[in-house]
């Protein structure tokens, strides 16, 4: 057995909170999830209505009403343009939600891609993986800060640079299990019978990995939601006339110690939606695997 | 075992070289020209085209490449186009306070850590392992920045205890040193802590679940013994290994904590060299970031061979 370089920091298989107040081995969800579940659902809820639900435009600069407290005009207060923190707050959150989602299918789909073709052809296997060993060892942020910087801050670019740093989980993941799974006789008899190499990859290796995969994304969509929110703190994110909850809490730094509730508000909505996503993802991931079913029943 | 060590050892040349490929690839890949870029809106196309010269721009692309390695192979880093000094005095000058508050975090996240990951899995399934799984998810949960300017808000505007922002070196006075890195350590362990928690309760299960724990229990050890001596002591492995790894997540954390409180270190330094877009700046503290993590990794890899019997190669 060799291990190559990086291996040893493969997330082990933990047994996660999913089971908190839920008897072991029955199938009722434990009270935790259930609660991440609603919350996630309300912030998307909310979200998605902003138009309906923001009592101003996100936008709108008011010179007289720069850093209002809590009003019934301005549930949140204002920001330093005098801008309503409640509505860019709501608006806020689609940026960084279609950033969290946009990442985490980016990402699934270019490392699908990219494992089973490292899985099933020895000779492309070393390749991809010196270079997703590469891509590991840059630190996720350094890498979309180089990223950002050189390419500019856009939906797009913040979502491309993430990816780059969450791929090579995806490829690894997805190769590990095409290796296990392609020793199985039912491979074996489709290559005896002459299929073709890529109904192979697609029809009998790759539903072996969607169930880990969706436990993947799970994870990538919470680290991309606060790499977005870190890109945009250090001024490389998306420009302020698109709120985003790391922009706002951007805008926010100045004036933290007269207004905290600028980087408040933002932050604990973000924090809420990134531990939700966190606790879903556990759970998820603690049914798919059997291993930890009979360890924790 | 020799040849094992030789040819781990060996693989960390493949993975830095296509590091170093990423990293120039990053910069000239770019959609304009980089010697345009660099020289600024204001420069004049004389200027713009002396810039190419002394950048090597006028190279074909594979001959600069050759010749950044080969620098680096020299250990040179290159040049700061914003200071003029070498990039590699410059990330010497700027890595002690981050070195320190990085060793602090390490300290304070084992100690906070490695009970609280004990306690999960001695009672495990129970109350108190609930919570310290929920404390450790929501522990890199919210953004190391938000936690910061909580700690900000409480501790050194509201209760006046501790400095706002800046750093004291150690040489100049622990206490001093230590009134301004608290809260900057205090914010990294957050996430740190969450991190190795949850790895010292998976291994600790793990290892609780062995043949000789149980013989253990029936020669009659005593609770805490069994539990200190033959479960962690053997569950010390991974536990290491995610405070070997973890060290690069520091690394990221550092840039934004460094710029939360105003800590003169390589994370500012290299917040700094991106909004000047000081190229080699960039480059170099990637390099030297990936070089760390890689190194770490082998660090780990060899300790695991030559400490642990059971594996052989």
């Amino acid at each position: 057995m060799t291990r190559t370089l990086g291996e040893t920091d493969a997330v082990a298989p933990q047994p996660g909170v999913s089971r908190f107040l839920s008897l072991p081995g029955s199938t009722r969800i434990g009270i935790l999830p259930a609660i991440a579940a609603i919350v996630l659902l309300v912030i998307l809820a909310v979200t998605i209505c902003a138009p309906l639900l923001a009592p101003h435009d996100p936008l709108a600069l008011s010179p007289t009403n720069r850093l209002k407290p809590p009003s019934a005009d301005f549930p949140l207060g204002t920001d330093a343009f005098g801008r309503d923190l409640l509505s860019r707050i709501l608006y806020g959150g689609q940026v960084s939600l279609f950033i969290g989602l946009g990442t985490a299918v980016v990402s699934v789909a270019a490392g699908l891609i990219i494992g089973l073709v490292a899985g099933f052809f020895r000779l492309a296997d070393a390749i991809i993986m010196r270079v997703m060993d590469a891509f590991m060892a840059i630190p996720a942020v350094l890498l979309a800060v180089a990223l950002v910087a050189v390419h500019g801050a856009s939906v797009v670019s913040v979502i491309i640079a993430i990816t780059f740093s969450e791929i090579p989980r995806v490829v690894r993941l997805v190769r590990s299990v095409v290796l296990s799974a392609r020793e199985e006789p039912y491979v074996e008899a489709a290559i005896s019978l002459g299929t073709r190499m890529p109904t192979i990859l697609w029809r009998h290796l790759m539903p072996n990995t969607l169930a880990p995969l969706i436990v993947q994304a799970t994870y990538i969509c919470a680290s991309a939601i606060l790499i977005e929110a870190i890109l945009s703190f250090l001024g490389l994110g998306i420009g302020t006339e698109t709120p985003s909850w790391g922009n706002i809490m951007a805008d926010g730094r100045t004036y933290f110690l007269v207004k905290p509730s600028l980087i408040f508000w933002p932050g604990l909505l973000l924090s809420l939606c990134v531990l939700s996503i966190n606790i879903l993802g556990d759970t998820a991931r603690d049914r798919l695997d059997p291993r930890m079913r009979k360890r924790e029943g | 075992m020799l040849a094992y060590i030789i040819k781990r050892t060996l693989a960390v040349i493949p993975v830095m070289a296509i590091v170093a490929l990423i990293v120039f690839l990053i910069l000239r890949l770019t959609p304009g020209d980089p010697a345009a870029i660099i020289a600024g809106d204001s420069a004049t196309p004389e200027q713009i085209a002396s810039m190419r010269e002394a950048m090597g721009l006028n190279e074909p692309i594979y001959l600069q490449f050759l010749h950044w390695i080969g620098q680096l192979l020299q250990g040179d880093l290159g040049t700061s186009l914003l200071s003029g000094t070498s990039v590699n005095a410059l990330i010497a000058s700027r890595i002690w306070p981050t070195l320190y508050i990085a060793l602090l975090t390490i300290v304070m996240s084992v100690l906070i850590a490695v009970p609280l990951g004990t306690i999960a899995a001695w009672r495990h399934g129970r109350l108190s392992d609930h919570i310290v799984m929920i404390i450790s998810v929501a522990g890199f949960s919210v953004p190391a920045f938000v936690v910061g300017y909580i700690f900000i808000k409480i501790f050194a505007a509201d209760l006046r205890w501790l400095p706002v922002q800046g750093y004291k070196d150690p040489a100049l006075g622990f206490g001093e040193f230590l009134r301004h890195a608290i809260l900057p350590a205090l914010t990294l362990t957050t996430a740190y802590v969450a991190l190795t928690a949850r790895m010292t309760r998976a291994s600790l299960l793990n290892v609780l679940g062995e043949d000789y724990i149980r013989t253990a229990h029936a020669k009659g050890v005593s609770e805490p013994r069994v539990l200190l001596q033959h479960g962690l002591r053997n569950a010390a492995v991974p536990i290491l290994t995610v405070v070997g790894t973890g060290f690069a997540m520091l690394l990221s954390g550092v840039v934004v904590v460094e710029s939360v409180f105003n800590i003169p270190g390589i994370g500012r330094l290299t917040i700094d060299a991106v909004m000047a877009r000081d190229y080699p700046v960039i480059q170099g503290m990637i390099l030297l970031t990936s070089g760390i993590y890689v190194l770490v990794n082998l660090a780990i890899d060899l300790a695991y061979t030559l400490f642990d019997p059971r594996i052989r190669y």
